[in-house]
């Protein structure tokens, strides 16, 4: 191709496009009650799409901050020195389970226990009145799944100082552990799997409200091909169109879930402390949104090209 | 020039096929304006729908310009339909689109710049008198409207061919005649015209080449024909 050739075919491209806007802005505006049909199923879709990846984090943050609350303490024997925990403590960080291990001193124990029960007058006096710490040395571990506790657990049975420990508090934990876990693990999945399920259906309803949409314009398609149109020529303003509803679409969705996710986020950091959802979804909103708009403007260009499609191929 | 060699069409169908054309063949001149007549459902319609290439034939070939229409890449299909306007029987008139954007479509389609087209189309508007109707929707307008419309949409963009199905068929008097005027000047300008009709008054007012059609077959070809069915 010649250099001006070229440059008439990107001048060609350009009023083409330029066109194809104008025109599908235009079917548009005219086809107000379609074009809202659209955007409402293509909103419902994307509004199934959020509320999926904003149920997936916040089951994440739930699962990780239970995980967080599980660990293991490892009391010792009443009289043996600080230096002999710590050695312990050091053979027990040796192992890849661990992710975090502390010793706890009797003293910091009794430290503890007082500030936490405080407001126990009666609790605080019986122990001034027994006149010695009671508590014991620990050490707290934290591993880094939940399942690692098992291996933990059976290598302080057989651990070199394994007569110094009095109690391994895990045992009593395990069955309520446990249970958590597995409630977590079907919430999540059951909540996956419908919202899969649903977002499904909306993206069919939403691909047959467009087919529909051009189901009745099929002999207009059938015109434009007799006087001469391209079949891109023909196409692109449908994909215009498309495009406007997803963009429309992603925008209304935004405003809801924003608006739900400012109401719902009190309730929910009260249920997983720590948990601002709303603090999380303005962090990303721009992902959020450019996700919504990929997937709303891309389901409409897509809906609309195999429907086009259908009619250009005759 | 346009060549119908030997062509035949047949409609399947699951009673009985429809023999639609039976071994037309005939030649267009450049420049010539051929009026074809006959009954409805003497295969005037199908004739066009072949020739636009929107029909194959079952045999039989059509060239224009010494090019087998039916053997078009589809993707070179719309510029070989761009050098042909036609006035469709049934106007054909995008719905979704006012008198003004359906006119200029085919402009458009053409990638003719936004300055011509709003300097030529008003003009093809005041040519067919429907200057007053530029905004409208096609469903807003008369019979008549919408066959100037059709007719005006088929003129816009300077074919080398009309073909005009019936295009009076809605017309009061008046305008038959003035639609007739107007094709025949444009055939004086040299754009071939082929004019699908069964108005006796148009084709003796004409006194041009007049192609009789009767159940699918040529029973006439006369050079200043008259309306005799």
């Amino acid at each position: 191709m010649s250099k001006e050739a070229g440059l008439l075919y990107n001048y060609m491209f350009l009023i083409s496009l330029k066109r194809a806007i104008t025109s599908g802005w235009k079917s548009f505006k005219r086809q107000g009650g379609l074009s809202f049909a659209t955007i409402f199923i293509l909103t419902l879709a994307l509004f199934l799409g959020t509320s999926l990846f904003f149920f997936q984090k916040t089951s994440e943050f739930l699962i990780e901050s239970l995980k967080e609350k599980v660990d293991m303490y490892v009391y010792f024997q009443e009289e043996l020195a600080g230096d002999r925990i710590i050695e312990s403590r050091d053979e027990l960080s040796k192992m890849p389970e661990v992710k975090e291990i502390v010793y706890i001193s009797r003293e910091e124990a009794l430290e503890r226990f007082t500030e936490r029960h405080q407001a126990d007058q009666a609790l605080i006096e019986s122990l001034d009145e027994l006149g010695r710490n009671p508590l014991l040395a620990s050490l707290n571990i934290k591993a880094w799944e939940a399942t690692q506790y098992a291996a933990i657990s059976s290598f302080l049975t057989n651990a070199s100082f394994k007569d110094l420990i009095v109690k391994v508090d895990y045992q009593q934990k395990k069955s309520a552990i446990d249970k958590i876990f597995s409630i977590t693990d079907s919430i999540s999945t059951a909540g996956l799997v419908s919202s899969i399920a649903f977002a499904l259906v909306a993206v069919l309803v939403a691909f047959n409200t467009v087919r529909l949409a051009i189901y009745n314009r099929k002999e207009e398609i059938e015109t434009m091909r007799l006087v001469g149109a391209s079949n891109w020529f023909i196409r692109a303003p449908f994909l215009v169109q498309g495009a406007i509803s997803g963009l429309l679409a992603a925008l209304i969705t935004l405003l809801i879930c924003g608006t739900g996710l400012y109401f719902l986020s009190p309730y929910l950091e009260f249920l997983i402390p720590g948990y601002n959802i709303f603090n999380y979804f303005l962090n990303n909103l721009w992902l959020v949104f450019s996700l919504q708009l990929i997937v709303g403007a891309g389901l409409g260009m897509l809906s609309s090209w195999i429907a086009v499609r259908k009619y250009l191929k005759a | 020039m346009i060549k119908f060699q030997n062509i035949t069409k047949i409609y399947k169908s699951n009673i009985n096929p429809i023999i639609a054309l039976k071994g037309v063949s005939f030649l267009v001149n450049p420049g010539e304006f051929v009026s074809i007549v006959g009954r409805s459902g003497a295969g005037k319609t199908t004739l066009f729908k072949l020739l636009l290439a929107e029909e194959k034939p079952t045999s039989g070939i059509i060239l224009v310009d010494e090019e087998n229409v039916h053997k078009i890449r589809p993707s070179l299909l719309p510029y070989y339909r761009r050098k042909i306007g036609v006035v469709f029987q049934d106007y054909k008139l995008l719905p979704s689109k006012t008198v003004f954007e359906n006119i200029a479509y085919v402009l458009e389609v053409m990638g003719v710049l936004q300055k011509d087209i709003q300097k030529d189309v008003p003009k093809v508007l005041d040519l067919t008198g429907l200057t007053d109707r530029a905004d409208n929707f096609p469903e807003e307008l008369s019979g008549g409207e919408k066959q100037r419309a059709a007719i005006a949409r088929a003129l816009i963009h300077r074919p080398e061919i009309i073909l005009a199905d019936e295009p009076t068929g809605n017309l009061d008097p008046f305008h038959t005649k003035e639609i007739i005027r107007l094709l025949a000047k444009i055939n004086e300008n040299g754009t071939t015209v082929l004019l699908a009709t069964h108005n006796q008054e148009v084709i003796n007012a004409l006194e041009r080449r007049v192609v009789t059609l009767e159940q699918g077959e040529i029973i006439r070809d006369e050079q200043r024909g008259r309306f005799a069915l």
